[in-house]
């Protein structure tokens, strides 16, 4: 891919990106709000696979635009699938909340390295060179991700397995089993 | 759901390669992009889809919440377990190369990425029954505490 297409698919994307975030925004009815976040999460996969990054597209295609989704629309079989109004003087302050955090984004964006610059420490740290070469002699793996993830870095996606595995089990007391014991216990 | 014909058509042909892809991202994730993360989602998302489409019952009786549970645990157990055997043949833990003569890094990486996916899937389907399963069972108006007897034997049997 050409360089100016990619930028060109960049650039759109954004677009794209910006002007879903403006319709959420605006929206008062929780349904379409939901839609609108798969449809964020599936433009935002798109940017991460025209940024070479497929892992990152494949979960967020999936929990983002595919299980967010669903979970935000079973939340509203329990709840109202309607915005509160909100108060006006609120409004100001999370306008005012929104506008500084905004700001001081766009301030600290301005010390990231170009796009696709040359000279960044992605580039030139050792470790790329550890990474992306060696590990083809070390762990005989052509997916250098999958290296990383599971070898070089083996304890932290251990970690990341049991930081899931525990946020699972606490939904499952907080809305499972714990509740139905609850009821046992006063029957 | 059960009056959406074309919905139902759509998602019967749909399922199986979903379920297909899902077992592709697992077991050639050392080649391709994806592994037991994705996998274990996209495994999700299929049972998901079935159970929005025909009814939550049916995809507990596909896969059972017990499963789940015992899934969501024995995928850590694997991943951990992984990593004690390699101490136990003389390695540091999740040193891989302790595990086979040849290729260990390789084989260490499909157990653990197995482990990982079976632990995402388990989760996120048990967190979808658990949301589902309230919003078919409870009145959303009515507080928690003063739910009638019946709701939650319902919600025993199944």
């Amino acid at each position: 891919m050409s360089m100016s297409v990619s930028l060109m698919l960049n650039f759109g994307l954004l677009v794209f990106l910006v002007a879903v975030a403006l319709a959420l925004a605006r929206w008062r009815h929780l349904f379409p709000v939901a839609m609108l976040t798969g449809l964020f999460s599936l433009l935002s996969a798109s940017l991460f696979t025209v940024l070479s990054a497929p892992d990152v597209a494949l979960t967020e295609a999936a929990v983002g635009a595919g299980i967010t989704t669903v979970l935000f629309l079973a939340t509203f079989g329990l709840t109202r699938a309607r915005e509160k109004p909100v108060e006006s003087s609120r409004r100001l302050i999370g306008l005012a909340v929104t506008a500084i955090t905004g700001a001081i984004l766009i301030y600290a964006s301005l010390d990231m390295p170009h796009f696709g610059a040359p000279d960044t420490p992605v580039q030139e740290h050792p470790l790329r060179h550890k990474y992306l070469v060696e590990s083809q002699h070390e762990i005989h793996i052509p997916n250098t991700v999958t290296a990383v993830l599971g070898s070089y870095r083996g304890y932290d996606t251990l970690g990341e397995v049991a930081v899931v595995f525990t946020a699972g089990m606490a939904v499952l007391m907080l809305l499972g089993r714990g509740r139905r014991g609850r009821k046992r216990t006063k029957e | 759901m059960r009056e959406h014909t074309v919905l139902r058509i759509v998602s019967q042909l749909v399922i199986a390669p979903m379920l297909l892809y899902a077992l592709y991202v697992q077991f050639h994730g050392e080649y391709s992009p994806g592994g037991g993360f994705q996998a274990g989602v996209i495994l999700a998302t299929a049972i998901i889809l079935y159970g929005l489409i025909f009814g939550v019952e049916a995809a507990r009786e596909a896969v059972p919440p017990t499963l789940l549970r015992v899934g969501a645990a024995g995928g850590l157990l694997i991943y951990g377990g992984t990593g004690v055997a390699t101490i136990l043949l003389g390695g540091n833990f999740l040193d891989y190369d302790r595990l086979f003569d040849h290729g260990g890094q390789h084989y260490g990486l499909i157990i653990i990425e197995l482990g990982v996916g079976i632990t995402v899937a388990s989760v996120m389907i048990a967190i979808f029954y658990v949301f589902a399963g309230r919003g078919r069972q409870d009145d959303p108006d009515s507080d928690e505490d003063h739910g009638s007897a019946d709701d939650y034997d319902a919600d025993d049997v199944s």
